[in-house]
């Protein structure tokens, strides 16, 4: 095989179907960190109006506090909770706790690091970020 | 050059210590209605609080080097090669700087605000 046929790019990383769930919250994590990032650049450059008094200030949250901007709001918040919890779940599994002790490789090759416990905790990370989007959601449109 | 050990532990203690403080940046909002919250003498009132500033200077800290590592990490992973790396990493590094930069500069005229 050449090394052209080995490169999958960003297809290779975007398909979760050949690896289960570890596959999944691993391109789910980096998603949900692309955007965190995409986010935390347009918020320092919204928040920068506020150098320019607040009639610049009242202009740039006629622009953010709409309905659109709150559904973007609502998933950054998602997004946050998501990637903040895997990412301790993450700094737990590669300091070597919870993921079993390592064994001969056996048919039909079950990975012991993506066990019960890791596979329960990303199931518990996926619904504490729902709960967080619909507190966020009362909150910004409970007003 | 630092080993990818070191970076990934700057990365591990970035991503906790913005938990944290993002913690108590969104803690800030909800004392008081989201709306009142956000009002122009609240933030600048916010902006005129010491550890409060602290506090945001450590954010615009911690999430831009965790932020840019993340990317060079991914962009690292997504094709190999010397010149790529060095190119990602210095883009990233120069990025996370002029984000600090930009961000610091608003912290220092709010924080002014009222006061020149």
């Amino acid at each position: 095989m050449t090394k052209k046929e080995n490169r999958e790019g960003v297809k290779g990383w975007l398909n979760p179907t050949r690896y289960g769930w570890s596959r999944v919250s691993f391109w789910l994590q980096r998603l949900t960190g692309v955007g965190l990032l995409v986010y935390f650049i347009a918020h320092v450059i919204e928040t920068s109006s506020i150098t320019e008094g607040k009639f610049a200030w009242d202009q740039m949250l006629q622009l953010t506090q709409t309905t659109e901007g709150h559904i973007i709001l609502i998933l950054v918040i998602g997004m946050s909770v998501f990637h903040a919890a895997n990412g301790v779940r993450l700094y737990i599994a590669h300091g070597g706790k919870g993921i079993g002790a390592p064994g001969r490789p056996e048919y039909p090759y079950r990975p012991t690091s993506l066990n019960m416990k890791m596979r329960a905790c990303i199931w518990v990370i996926i619904a504490l970020a729902a709960l967080a989007m619909m507190y966020g959601a009362t909150v910004l449109f409970g007003e | 050059m630092m080993r990818e050990s070191q970076i990934m532990n700057i990365h591990y203690f970035t991503g906790l210590a913005a938990i944290v403080l993002v913690g108590i940046h969104i803690a800030f909002r909800l004392i008081m209605p989201y709306g009142q919250s956000l009002e122009y003498e609240n933030v600048i009132a916010n902006y005129q609080n010491l550890p409060y500033i602290i506090l945001l200077e450590l954010i615009l800290v911690t999430v831009s080097i965790h932020g840019f590592n993340g990317l060079r990490i991914i962009l690292i992973e997504w094709r190999q090669g010397n010149h790529w790396e060095k190119g990602v990493t210095w883009v990233c590094v120069a990025s996370a700087i002029g984000l600090i930069a930009y961000g610091s500069r608003t912290i220092i005229i709010a924080s002014m605000a009222g006061t020149i």
